[in-house]
């Protein structure tokens, strides 16, 4: 089954299963990747779990990554890993009476974040409803809509992505560990412990969690080369992903990709433990909802009606 | 839209105006400069030679270019431009502000909306989450003399499952612009 050389890490990872398992068969030796294989392979197969890795240990992984993604893509893409900043849980919150529907949000996410053009991965879908709709049916709801300009009359639009939830029912049911939540609330996925099971994508509420079916598709030229190891550096076939609030961005202090392109102001993000951010003022003085509140998966992403 | 966009991308590199609130505290706003057309500044440029015409009319001989939108019944133009000073904007008691200041013009018959401006809430800030931010002019989104917000074009809709089926394989790496 490993006859040829795995570049794979996914599948490095299913190779360490069946290795885990063989071994216990006695039988250890039949299932490695023992031929042609590179030390990157043997790197990526045997990398620690992200929390365990010390600074210097995820140095070399970052190295080790850059140079595979030199090869893939031809050109350099910068992997950071910075961490949590300390006392910090970041909060989203989004005005309803603002949102036009434009779904600039939508394409700024893909490039910033690296999702695949073709197949088409998208991390925000915008819903659309009219007004007098029962209209938190979201499974129902249009994300086709196409008119010549928006807003429509009578309608309404929902933008949908990852609620970084506080309980995250999708962190719970992932077998491998390779999804958390980190420190400061965002919940993440190493692309590289992913073993594309997608447990995590049926029990997530929110339809947050997107599958690369098959090799990512992105122009060479379209990518962003600055990039987080838990965010949007370039990702696997057979990987799960999502929205991580950009970590790559909010963790120096930038907004959000979606934050900073939406024309409405509708989107705003902040610091939900400082009490004189824009996240707080909303929560206090305005009316706030989050979806599917009654699962009691806690979302930190609010909705609002700020009119 | 675009205008303004690019205007204040154009701000980033020309530095900033620090315009204050002048009513209630005196907090200090990180504002992009005014976004009137180059060419019609300074106004005192010509105002100084146009008589004042206090009755409102429609205007032939210059900026017949402005649709006026804008509570028009109850308002004219002077309610908001200083009759004396072209190059200033006129608050109901009377004062002059500079046209960087234009949200407290517009602040005192909004009043909720300037509060939740102040906050971050309506509108729109750009720059560090927890640092310096840049909020957007009200004029930067709105038209003082028509305000009320332009209908945009939606980006493309997201393609439907079987739409995607279609894409043939060998296309991979075309992004969706190409494709069409
Ligand atoms: C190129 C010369 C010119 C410039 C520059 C100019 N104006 Fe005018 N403006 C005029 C003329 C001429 C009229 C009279 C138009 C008419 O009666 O049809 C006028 C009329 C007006 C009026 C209508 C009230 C009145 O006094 O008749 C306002 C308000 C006004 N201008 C504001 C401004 C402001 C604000 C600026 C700068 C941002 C400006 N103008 C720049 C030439 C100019
Ligand atoms: C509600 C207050 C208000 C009223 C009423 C108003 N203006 Fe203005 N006007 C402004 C503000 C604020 C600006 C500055 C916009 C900016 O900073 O880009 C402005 C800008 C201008 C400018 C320069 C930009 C441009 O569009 O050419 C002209 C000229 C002007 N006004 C003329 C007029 C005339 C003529 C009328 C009456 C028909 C009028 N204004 C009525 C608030 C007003
Ligand atoms: C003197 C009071 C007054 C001032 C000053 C004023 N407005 Fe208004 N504004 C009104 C009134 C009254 C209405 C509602 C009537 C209408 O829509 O024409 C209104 C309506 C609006 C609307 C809603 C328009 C719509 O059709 O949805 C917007 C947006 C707006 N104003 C923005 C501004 C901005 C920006 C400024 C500052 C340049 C400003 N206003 C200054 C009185 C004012
Ligand atoms: C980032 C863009 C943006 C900025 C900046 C902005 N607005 Fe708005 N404003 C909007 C949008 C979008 C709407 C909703 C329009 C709609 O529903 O069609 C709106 C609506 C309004 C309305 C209509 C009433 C309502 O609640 O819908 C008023 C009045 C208004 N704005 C005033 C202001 C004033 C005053 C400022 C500055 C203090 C300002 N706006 C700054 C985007 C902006």
């Amino acid at each position: 089954m490993t006859k040829k050389e795995n570049n794979e890490p996914g599948k490095a990872m299913i190779d360490r299963r069946l290795f885990l398992k063989s071994t216990a068969l006695g039988l250890a030796g039949t299932a490695l990747p023992l031929k042609k294989a590179r030390a990157s392979i043997w790197n990526s197969f045997f990398q620690e779990h992200f929390s365990e890795m010390d600074d210097g240990e995820i140095k070399k992984v970052l190295e080790r990554l850059e140079q595979e993604n030199q090869k893939k893509y031809g050109r350099n893409i910068d992997i950071r890993a910075d961490k949590p900043i300390e006392g910090v849980k970041f909060a989203y919150a989004l005005d309803l009476s603002r949102c036009v529907g434009c779904r600039k949000c939508v394409y700024a996410c893909v490039s910033e974040n690296n999702q695949s053009r073709n197949p088409q991965i998208h991390w925000i879908s915008v819903l659309k409803f009219k007004k007098d709709d029962k209209w938190i049916d979201l499974e129902n709801a249009d994300r086709y809509y196409d008119p010549n300009l928006v807003p429509e009359d009578d309608s309404f639009y929902m933008p949908v992505q990852c609620q970084q939830c506080e309980d995250p029912p999708c962190v719970k049911v992932c077998p491998t560990q390779a999804t958390w939540k980190e420190k400061d609330g965002i919940i993440v996925v190493d692309y590289n412990w992913c073993i594309g099971c997608r447990y995590c994508m049926a029990a997530c509420p929110y339809g947050a969690r997107h599958f690369n079916w098959s090799k990512p598709g992105i122009p060479k030229d379209e990518i962003n080369p600055n990039t987080h190891y838990l965010g949007n550096r370039p990702r696997y076939k057979g990987v799960v992903e999502k929205c991580t609030f950009c970590v790559q961005r909010t963790r120096v202090g930038k907004y959000p990709a979606c934050v900073e392109v939406c024309p409405v102001g509708a989107r705003k993000f902040g610091d939900l433990l400082d009490p004189d951010s824009e996240i707080r003022y909303i929560i206090e003085n305005k009316r706030v909802f989050r979806l599917k509140e009654d699962l009691n998966t806690i979302p930190k992403f609010y909705y609002f009606f700020a009119t | 839209m675009k205008k303004n966009i690019i205007i204040v991308l154009l701000s980033i590199f020309t530095g900033f105006v620090f315009a204050t609130d002048t009513i209630g505290e005196t907090k200090e706003f990180f504002v992009p400069p005014p976004a009137y057309p180059e060419r019609v500044f300074p106004c005192t440029r010509c105002h100084d030679n146009v008589p004042i015409k206090v009755q409102e009319r429609i205007l032939t001989m210059n900026h017949a270019d402005i649709v006026f939108d804008h509570a028009e019944e109850q308002r004219w133009c002077l309610d908001c431009h200083d009759a004396k000073n072209r190059n200033k904007l006129k608050m109901i008691n009377g004062n002059k502000i500079d046209f960087d200041g234009s949200y407290n013009l517009c602040g005192q018959c909004h009043g909720t909306i300037f509060r939740d401006w102040k906050q971050g809430v309506h509108g729109k800030r750009i720059g560090m989450w927890n640092g310096k931010k840049l909020n957007r002019l009200c004029i930067n989104c709105h038209n003082p003399h028509q305000p009320a917000f332009k209908p945009l074009e939606p980006q493309d809709r997201p393609l439907k499952p079987l739409e995607a089926n279609l894409t043939p394989k060998k296309k991979a790496g075309i992004n969706d612009q190409e494709r069409k």
